[in-house]
This record gives C-alpha cells, structure tokens and sequence, in this order.
C-alpha cells in the first residue's frame, strides 16, 4: 500500500467517512474509493454493495480477482439518560468497540464519578445532539423515562440516519410515547424505526442484564443483513 | 482494550513515517469455520513489532515472518494457512478452517 493512500484512508476513517480499497491481488495494483465517488465508478454496482453491508471480500471484475477491503466508521452509541442502566451499558458497549457519548441535562446524573472515562454531556438535548453529529454509524439510545429528555432526544434522531433507535419504557409506556411524538409531528414510519421495548427479550431483570439485551439487539441491527432478518421476522 | 482497524492502520502510518519498514496483512478470503473476517489486519515493522490480528493467535507468527520478507523484497504475496498438518508440525487453523492472507509493503512505489 502506498503510504499516500494509507494516509488518505487514515484521514477519511478519522472524518467518519467509509472508503473501500482495492486491491488487484495478482500484482498488488491498489486505489482508495471514496464513499461519494462510488456512483461515479466503474465498478459502482460491486462497491456499494460490499459497502451496505459493510464487509470486506474477494470480487471478481473484468477478469481480475479484486479484494474490496471496506473501511465503515467506528459504530457509535449515543446514550441519553445517565441512569444506572447506562452506567452498565457504557462500558459494555466500549468493550464491543463502540465511541460512546451519554447526554443528560441533570449533572447530579451525568457525573464522572458515576461514568469514569466516559465523555459526558450535561446538556439538555436541544444543545447536546447537534453537535454530535449523529449518523448512519451511530446508534441512539433513549433511557431517562422523563420525556422531557426522552421526547426531544428521540426526534432528534427521527431527523438522522442513525441504524438503531431504541427507547426504555413498556408497551403501555411507549403507547403513550408515540402519541406525544405524534402531536409534535412524527410521523408513524418514525415512531416504527423505535426499538421499543428497547433489547432482545432475553428476560433481562438487572441494570447489566438490560444492557447486554440493548447491545444485542444493536449487534443485530448492525451485523444481519436487512434481508435475513426479514425472512427471520417473518 | 483490544487494538481497533483503524489503531492499527495509524500505528502503520506512523512506523512508515518515523522511518520503519512496514508491511500490512490483511484477511481477504475465508472457508469453512474461519477465527477473523475478511479485512482482518495485521501490521508489522521491521522490528517484528506487530499489532492486529489475522487469526486467533494460531498462524501470526508465520505471517510476521512471511512479512519480514515481503518489507525486504517489496513484493507483495499471498499466503493460505488450513487445517494443521500434524506430520509436518506445520502452522494451521485448528479451527478447521482455511484463510488467504494478502501481505503488502506499506509504501511501495
């Protein structure tokens, strides 16, 4: 690899673009792809598909055998609400290499003693997500059960691209929800992108047991392929 | 903490720059029950530092020794590892599985 392109996929991967590389394996032959220049190549069928699914592998194109090694940004979870379930899924989550940001307005909640290492907004978040630039890479928690925080949180993200939204509540609880979202404008495809109940029903009872169901359910969003997992819905 | 792609790919940037000769492995096919997906990567400097990982643990060590190679030749190579050959002692996947690894120079011309 050419330390220019090395360079530029460092400097993409730092900016939270995806870039693919190929590379000609009978003679090492190599060029870096940016994401927005996909539609425009040659081989843009073959790319943007090993970039939805965000996996690396062995192409064959005009009679060469290419490796797409496919860069996608570092997952990211937004986490609002520093509640005792997020103090046990933020490190979870770090573990499962994911760049975690928790949000909330009350700094009794969102203190360093409670979340050590952990960069903390104490922000309402009108202020708080903006800034963070919330996309296709990120995934968007909402767990404070006050909908003073919850609400705005959640319709922020309706805005974004963000591959999971999930919110804490019951049925009963998110019913209520996605009839105050409603009256504020979402629409019902917006209140279907919610994970709610939030994680896979695993019977999680305990603060951590409710986090390794959160960051499964994630996992899933991330990792199964949009079409399996509908044939597996059905 | 487990060392992250993009880690690696920094690290593999900055031997280059502090004057190290480095070499990237990458994962670029699998079959069969295989430890690291494909886009799996290993750097390695001329030191035989390395950081990444191809594999569980079981074929690394060849792939360092493959790349000091690679760093001295400048040419790339591809490398198969399968199921161990007992006879041999050969390195191999005890997993059952066979991997293609793909070792280049970082800054080749």
């Amino acid at each position: 690899m050419k330390l220019e392109t090395l360079t530029q996929v460092n400097a993409e991967r730092a900016a939270r673009h995806p870039v693919i590389v190929v590379t000609d394996v009978a003679n090492g032959d190599q060029r870096l792809v940016k994401a927005k220049d996909i539609a425009t190549d040659p081989l843009s069928a073959e790319l943007s598909k090993q970039l939805r699914m965000g996996k690396s592998g062995m192409v064959e194109a005009g009679g060469k055998k290419l490796f797409f090694n496919v860069y996608a940004p570092t997952a990211r979870l937004v986490i609002v609400g520093a509640v005792h379930i997020s103090q046990a899924l933020a490190p979870l989550a770090r573990s499962l290499d994911y760049d975690v940001t928790v949000v909330d307005p009350r700094t009794a909640f969102a203190s360093p003693e409670r979340f050590p290492d952990v960069p903390l907004i104490a922000e309402w978040p009108d202020v708080a997500l903006p800034p963070l630039n919330v996309d296709h890479y990120t995934a968007f928690v909402a767990l404070t059960h006050d909908p003073k925080i919850d609400d705005p949180a959640l319709l922020h993200a309706f805005e974004r691209d963000c591959f999971y939204i999930g919110a804490l509540g019951s049925r009963k609880t998110h019913g209520k929800r996605a009839e105050r979202l409603k009256a504020q404008g979402a629409s019902d495809a917006d209140i279907a992108r919610i994970h709610a109940p939030i994680g896979l029903s695993i019977g999680a009872v305990s603060p951590s047991e409710i986090a390794v169901a959160i960051m499964a359910e994630i996992t899933a969003e991330l990792r199964l392929a949009k079409e399996t997992a509908k044939v597996q819905a059905a | 903490m487990l060392n992250r792609d993009e880690d690696i790919l920094q690290a593999a940037e900055n031997w280059q720059k502090a004057g190290h000769g480095v070499a990237l492995a990458t994962v670029v096919e699998t079959w069969g029950s295989a430890p690291r997906p494909a886009g799996s990567s290993l750097v390695i400097n001329d030191d035989g530092t390395f950081l990444g990982s191809v594999s569980g643990g079981c074929v690394e060590g060849a792939v360092v020794t493959e790349a000091l190679d690679v760093i001295a030749s400048g040419k790339p190579k591809m490398l198969e590892f399968g199921v161990a050959d007992e006879t041999a002692w050969n390195v191999g996947l005890s997993c059952g599985g066979t991997i293609r690894v793909f070792v280049e120079k970082v800054g080749q011309s």
